[in-house]
């Protein structure tokens, strides 16, 4: 008998399915356990893929908790793609939906942290500007000026501490994570993605600028629910980790 | 050892590794007498970053091969263009030696399962995969090479030998072909065959690049044994042996080392790919 693509995967995928009928050893009797092979390499392949994707929720759950949901995620969001480096991007949304982990509300925001740092980090490459160009333009033309940022830049805000989190579960004497919402900018001045604790307000004013605002619309915006937002440190951010590509002063 | 290029690939005759982004540095201080490397193609399919860089570093010093792992040849559907595009603007720019991809499959309804499943041999899945190799070689514009299976089990409804399936794509479509003798090993070894009469039956002059490569043993329901092909350890003496008896028969060709899984030290996969190195030059001598 035939065996179809559709019945291979079933009972790839559901190891309390029977083996296809018509798959056999070189004897002819049927493959039983070797059909397994299949089983295993994509049940272990898409595993590894995940623990190396979210290296901190591995940490923060266990190795053996995140093979389980691995496993669970894998059933309910098979890769749409062969491009692994992407697997995952699903995960933040599984992870908030399962309600054992309700006291755990932070994970969510560390997966997509750990799938923010991952794009950046194929992100395409591009030119800064000099490290004197915003010196360059008139103090009055500064302020109706476009910001262009780089590919590699990724932004994620909050309600948990998920910097002093990240930085707790990846770097050796990082304090303790204390409560308190944070926001996260990623730049990657080479080929390391670096992520940064934003100054409050930060992550709105430079959403603004990717919605093309100039930089004085995004400033007088955030100062509307930030009025203590700091305009300098977060422009010192995006210049230091090379974040700006152009600028463009409205006429 | 003066290296010319195979006629099927374009690949040094030579020794090669799969390469891993944690041996640059040493691939390009002490490489050995490894001259060429082989990616697999959907790793490289970002926009830009380190693994680019590395790519372009590295094609300045050695030939490159482009392994393809998702386009699921073997497939029912059609092949996802998207993909096809991808995969031809990776070749555009990084312009390999070789391209070459599995008699395999991985994708369906649109989900893509991260293995190389297994396929039955008959005119209807021949029809298939040749009209899927076509498609290919005239999107990224050059000849491809299709790489032999590790088989695990048998589909009753196979009317083909794997040998003989491959000669007839081969000449039906102009594509080379990859072999993989760890492949055949495991492969012999499961369906008890011989891998000597595989190689005696398989279209060497299409032959364009050799794999090498480790496996795990396991057993079957019966107590038989079951190889599993892992690229997780070094090449075992009896494949050594068949790429003797491979080589003997074929003359030169690049070999490839192949470790993906628990990647050693580079001076481990190193000396593997100094004895495939070895291994050519005698039979040059």
């Amino acid at each position: 008998m035939s065996v179809g693509e559709k019945h291979f995967i079933q009972a790839m995928m559901d190891p309390s399915l029977p083996v296809p009928e018509g798959l056999s050893d070189s004897q002819f009797r049927p493959a039983g356990r070797r059909f397994n092979v299949y089983r295993n390499n994509v049940a272990t392949s898409l595993t590894a893929a995940m623990h190396t994707a979210f290296p901190v929720i591995t940490k923060l759950l266990g190795k053996e908790n995140m093979d389980g949901l691995s496993g669970m995620y894998l059933r309910a969001h098979p890769p749409t793609s062969p491009i692994m480096m992407f697997y995952g991007a699903d995960f933040p949304v599984f992870l908030a939906e399962i309600k054992q982990l309700d006291h755990l509300g932070y994970l969510a925001d560390i997966a997509r942290l750990e799938l923010a740092l991952r794009t950046s980090y194929h992100a395409a490459d591009a030119q800064p500007i000099p490290a004197d160009a915003l010196a360059q333009i008139a103090p009055d033309d500064l302020m109706k000026t476009q910001i262009t940022l780089s590919p590699s830049v990724q932004l994620i805000a909050s309600a948990w501490p998920i910097y002093d989190i990240w930085r707790f579960n990846t770097q050796d004497d990082a304090p303790k994570p204390n409560a308190g919402a944070q926001d996260i900018l990623i730049t990657r001045p080479e080929f390391d993605p670096i992520p940064q604790l934003l100054p409050a307000g930060g992550a709105d004013w430079i959403m603004g600028l990717m919605q093309g605002a100039t930089i004085a619309e995004a400033h007088d915006k955030t100062l509307e629910t930030m009025p203590e937002f700091d305009l300098g440190a977060t422009l010192t951010l995006l210049l230091q980790g090379g974040a700006i590509t152009h600028l463009t002063t409205k006429g | 050892m003066q290296d010319s290029n195979h006629t099927n690939s374009g690949l040094p005759l030579a020794a090669g590794v799969g390469y891993k982004p944690q041996h640059f540095t040493q691939l390009l201080d002490a490489p050995g007498n490894v001259r060429w490397l082989e990616i697999h193609a959907e790793n490289y399919m970002g926009d830009g970053g380190r693994p680019h860089a590395q790519l372009r570093r590295l094609s300045e010093q050695f030939a490159m091969s482009v392994h393809g792992v998702g386009l699921s040849i073997g497939g029912e559907a059609p092949l996802d263009t998207d993909h096809l595009a991808r995969l031809k603007h990776l070749i555009d720019w990084l312009n390999p030696a070789s391209f070459s991809e599995h008699l395999a499959w991985s994708t369906h309804d649109s989900h893509f399962y991260n293995d190389l499943l297994a396929l039955p041999y008959t005119n209807t899945t021949l029809a298939r995969i040749c009209d899927h190799i076509d498609q290919v070689q005239t999107v990224i514009g050059r000849q491809m090479l299709l790489e032999n299976p590790s088989n695990y089990l048998a589909f009753d409804e196979s009317t083909w030998a794997e040998p003989e399936f491959l000669t007839e794509i081969s000449q039906r479509t102009g594509c080379g072909l990859l072999l993989d003798i760890n492949n055949v090993f495991v492969s012999a070894t499961n369906l008890d065959f011989s891998p000597q009469g595989y190689i005696d039956a398989f279209a060497l002059d299409k032959v364009g690049e050799i794999h090498l490569g480790g496996h795990d043993v396991d057993e079957d329901d019966h107590g038989d044994t079951l190889l599993i092909d892992s690229h997780g350890s070094e090449v075992v003496d009896p494949v050594w042996d068949l790429l003797d008896y491979t080589l003997e028969r074929s003359g030169p060709l690049p070999i490839l080392i192949e470790w993906d899984n628990d990647v050693p030290d580079w001076p481990l996969l190193a000396a593997e790919a100094e004895r495939a190195a070895s291994t050519l030059q005698m039979r040059a001598v």
